[in-house]
């Protein structure tokens, strides 16, 4: 399968979002979360195919198709920002990301609990983050700045940022408590990351591998 | 300001250019305020950064950075009385700030970077650093990222603490943090596209008070009338709409506290000591244990968070006793 040539556009601050249709269909789409400095694949990822419904792709801010900003600016956050647009335009939706997208995916089953309907957090680029704690500050700058995705300052910025254990276990709870899946987290990633280990470690996160993971979720 | 960025359905995409040259009120004026002395834009890796100065354009640099929802020119009462002691005051207006271009992304790295794209533009040499609340705080990543470019730092009350964080059970927490980050996320979905509503002087001014309690209501229209815009349907805040007050994420405000214990130059920390909703709430025994040798904490008794502005030459004499007059 082909990705449809023109991607919808969802709108997230000043950045316009390219949200592309990998696969149409009804019911709850998958939306499908990439790693750092990837963009959107062309067609449905194997571990995924099974999944019964649409399946959806987010290329986020600097990425892919998506707006690259001036300036840089990164924080995971405003890449919740940019999942939120896309529930604001499509509904509920059960997510699988891959590294930094599986942080970004853990942020909004916690953030938007009702909307989400399970993620599997898978191993990619851009898993670690930034560690634990700040670094010493430093003005970092990438090698170079052209502006094309995926943006040089996504991937200075967003390989720095702080993504505390504890942090993440609060996403994890607040999709315990408000989520209607389940088994609202599932982790399928084999590098484990402080936030990440934290989040396998609680006993009511089942690790499985990718596809049996995104089964779950299609029986939840 | 939530009621702040109510919908306007004009374009609120963000710019690349600074907005230097509009001069929406000439007349505009307070007493012991001077507007800056010349204004110039600066690149900052494609986004515009508007700069002001006062004072002799050959006199020694002295960096004067604002702190967050403010704008350069809230130094209009403080900057003057530092280039009467013989500093070539320069500020600038941070990114969203202001007359500086609205950027795509916001966050504490480019912040640091714009910071130092526009002292790239004043000296190689270390010179004096002053900064107000975010300001401050950000110019003591600076003086730690790049020691070099800092001989002095002040901090007027811009030393993050915990103590204006409510004493909650952690459930309670997880409830408050939960509907911040519902409200932020709501705040995103609005303002996409957005600009601020426009009103008159007398309704932006009674906004800003919201965030200005202490300050005076003159004061507050002359903001307006320097740091406002005015529109055919009305005066609106140039701030990006998209930035909002308060919010959430890994950030704990004792990582900024502990860079005090990094500065290798003189350092003065100025505490205000009434309560406000701008305002850390930070004491002296919250910073005494990480202080660097020789650091001198200045408690201003009965002085709110811009104690810059509310006494301007108080808080001016304690900059020049700490750096020194130019000249």
């Amino acid at each position: 399968m082909t990705a449809t040539p023109e991607p919808r556009w969802v709108h997230h601050g000043h950045s316009t979002l390219a949200l592309h249709e990998l696969r149409g269909g009804s019911g709850r789409p998958l939306l499908w979360l990439h790693g750092l400095g990837e963009r959107t694949p062309s067609s449905v990822p194997a571990p995924v195919a099974g999944w019964p419904g649409p399946v959806l792709g987010l290329d986020f801010t600097g990425h892919g198709r998506s707006t690259v900003p001036r300036g840089g600016g990164y924080t995971a956050e405003a890449l919740l920002g940019d999942v939120d647009a896309v529930l604001a335009a499509v509904g509920e939706v059960s997510i699988v990301g891959r590294g930094l997208g599986a942080y970004v995916g853990l942020l909004a089953a916690g953030a938007r609990a009702a909307l989400v309907h399970g993620v599997v957090l898978a191993d990619g680029p851009g898993l670690g983050g930034g560690g634990v704690q700040p670094s010493s500050p430093a003005v970092a700058v990438p090698g170079t700045t052209r502006p094309v995705p995926p943006d040089p300052w996504a991937l200075v910025e967003l390989a720095r940022d702080v993504r505390p254990p504890d942090y993440a276990l609060t996403y994890l709870r607040f999709a315990q408590e408000r989520s209607p899946a389940p088994e609202p987290v599932l982790v399928a990633a084999a590098l484990r990351p402080d936030w990440l280990a934290a989040v396998a470690d609680d006993p009511s996160v089942r690790t499985l591998p990718l596809a049996e993971a995104v089964g779950v979720l299609v029986g939840g | 300001m939530e009621g702040d960025e109510r919908a306007a359905a004009v374009d609120g995409r963000a710019g690349a250019r600074a907005d230097l040259l509009v001069v929406d009120d000439p007349d505009a004026a307070f007493p012991g305020a001077r507007r800056p002395d010349r204004r110039r834009a600066v690149d900052s890796w494609g986004v515009e950064l508007a700069v002001a100065e006062w004072g002799d354009p050959e006199a020694p640099p002295l960096f004067l950075a604002h702190g967050g929802f403010d704008f350069a020119e809230t130094m209009n009462g403080f900057a003057p009385l530092l280039v009467e002691a013989g500093w070539r005051v320069v500020s600038w207006d941070q990114r969203g700030h202001g007359r500086s271009a609205w950027a795509h992304l916001y966050n504490w790295e480019a912040d640091l970077r714009d910071a130092v794209a526009v002292l790239d533009t004043v000296t190689d040499s270390p010179l004096p650093v002053v900064g107000h609340s975010k300001g401050g705080s950000l110019l003591l990543h600076l003086a730690e990222a790049l020691p070099h470019r800092v001989s002095h730092i002040v901090n007027i009350d811009g030393i993050p603490s915990r103590r204006n964080m409510p004493d909650v059970a952690d459930h309670e927490r997880r409830k408050m943090v939960a509907a911040e980050l519902e409200a932020w996320l709501e705040h995103r979905r609005r303002t996409s596209g957005k600009v601020r509503r426009a009103g008159t002087l007398d309704e932006l001014a009674q906004r800003r008070g919201r965030m200005n309690p202490r300050l005076s209501p003159e004061w507050l229209r002359y903001l307006v009338r320097v740091g406002g815009r005015l529109d055919a349907d009305g005066w609106r805040w140039r701030i990006d709409p998209t930035l909002r007050m308060g919010g959430f994420g890994p950030w704990r405000p004792e990582w900024s506290m502990h860079r005090l214990a990094t500065v290798g130059v003189p350092l003065l920390a100025v505490l205000a000591t009434e309560p406000e909703v701008m305002g850390w709430g930070t004491r002296a025994e919250d910073i005494a244990p990480i202080l660097p040798p020789g650091a001198r904490v200045e408690v201003a008794d009965g002085m709110g968070h811009f104690c810059h502005v509310e006494q301007p030459r108080r808080m001016a004499d304690l900059v020049l006793e700490h750096v020194g007059a130019a000249r």
